[in-house]
């Protein structure tokens, strides 16, 4: 059993499962459907001295390859990454040197192509090693732009500029993660919002989905603007402006009761609605394309428990407002 | 207020560098840089410890503690006990 595996030819448009997946990519919704089979695909007609583009088996990341390139003939080697992006499967090892290393002779590359060249997005350098790649194959590994759409200039100069080789994280992106996020907090928000109704009335369920609307939807595009740097006290200062308008509302006798109670209530919705938006912006940190491991743990350390103790202490306070309440105070 | 970000696990060994260029190339965030044709370390405290440099210096001339910079991850490793954090 040695021969050559087939090549399986590519198309390079936008398919109805293309716009099918990016929707329901958009939404989190059965994130681990969207695969493609590995191995080598043809994108137009390749002869033996065209480029080999090596990328993820994660549905919108082949895409992005396969329509960046109509009109280039090439190769495009398509690992398996268990159907995740290139740059978060590099830092799981997944794409990884034993994986690229398996699939170059899988698909007996060596016999297919006459040059010992590879192309891989820049993303996937946390989990290749070029050089051992270079060892253990002989093919070099050059690690093109971060995007593929930079990929026809690339293969034009065979160079990548300072601006391709650049990650930013521009309003789009920060914005594209909205609904994912929407979706996936969906049930702690409805198990923290249901009984607060019971403590604190409409007043404090709609407090509830302020604060998880603060941290989903207002947190992501003013990321830039928000003071200080780290993410969960700009949480604590987004969470606190949007937590005033219901301070008012409480201290204005939302619930009843005489001043000290009132004050109560205000007090209680400042305390517990600015560590929901803190906690949910220190989880945007798993989205971001910049924070750092060691960052995020230093932040986990030193704010986790201040927003366990806040939020703790506002539904306390709370349940002790509604209890004297039904006593008749 | 400290800022969590400004420290990090990147170390760089002169010593070790041949000047190669590979972590300039690999960095998403020019961490890197050339320098009258000398590897330095420019922008230190922008690296995110994605470990591209590291895991593609020939001569071992650069070490961080990767890994990813998620907290949800990180929180629910914690709680598992699970060995690498993840997503999903």
């Amino acid at each position: 059993m040695n021969e050559t595996p087939r090549i399986k030819q590519a198309t390079s448009d936008v398919t109805f499962r293309d716009r099918w997946i990016n929707v329901m990519a958009h939404l989190g919704i059965n994130r681990n459907e969207y695969k493609v089979d590995p191995g080598l695909y043809a994108l137009g007609s390749p002869d033996q001295d065209s480029p080999v583009l090596v990328t993820a088996n994660y549905s919108p990341s082949f895409r992005a390859l396969r329509t960046a390139l109509k009109g280039i003939h090439g190769y495009a080697l398509v690992l398996d990454t268990k159907g995740i992006n290139v740059w978060c499967a590099a830092g799981k090892g997944k794409f990884g040197t034993d994986e690229l290393v398996l699939r170059i002779e899988q698909a007996n590359l060596g016999e297919i192509i006459k040059h010992r060249r590879l192309i891989l997005p820049q993303l996937g350098a946390p989990g290749v090693a070029a050089h051992e790649v270079k060892k253990r194959t002989r093919f070099k590994v050059d690690y093109g732009p971060v995007r593929a759409a930079d990929l026809p200039q690339y293969l034009a100069t065979g160079e990548a500029t300072a601006e391709m080789r650049r990650v930013g994280f521009p309003l789009k992106q920060r914005l594209e993660i909205v609904p994912v996020e929407i979706v996936n907090t969906l049930i702690f928000t409805i198990v923290l919002g249901l009984p607060l109704y019971f403590a604190g009335g409409v007043l404090a369920t709609l407090a509830a989905l302020a604060a998880v609307f603060a941290g989903n939807v207002l947190f992501p595009p003013l990321l830039p603007w928000l003071p200080t740097s780290n993410f969960s006290t700009k949480g604590f200062f987004l969470g606190a402006l949007v937590a005033l308008p219901f301070a008012v509302m409480a201290s204005l006798g939302y619930h009843g009761g005489a001043t000290w109670q009132r004050a109560g209530w205000a007090l209680a919705h400042l305390l517990f609605m600015p560590p929901v938006t803190a906690f949910l912006s220190l989880n945007y940190t798993g989205s971001t394309t910049f924070t750092s491991w060691s960052g995020v743990k230093r932040e986990i350390f030193a704010y986790v428990p201040v927003m366990a103790w806040m939020f703790a202490a506002g539904l306390l306070l709370m349940v002790a407002l509604a209890v004297a309440h039904a006593m008749g105070a | 207020m400290k800022n969590m970000y400004e420290e990090n696990t990147l170390r760089f060994d002169r010593e070790l560098c041949t000047d190669c260029g590979m972590c300039i190339r690999v960095c998403p965030h020019e961490v890197f840089a050339h320098h009258n044709g000398e590897v330095r370390l420019a922008n230190r405290s922008d690296c995110m410890e994605c470990g591209a440099c590291q895991m593609n210096c020939p001569f071992d001339a650069v070490t961080v503690d990767s890994g990813v910079g998620c907290a949800a991850a990180m929180m629910y490793q914690a709680v598992t006990k699970k060995k690498q954090p993840s997503c999903g």
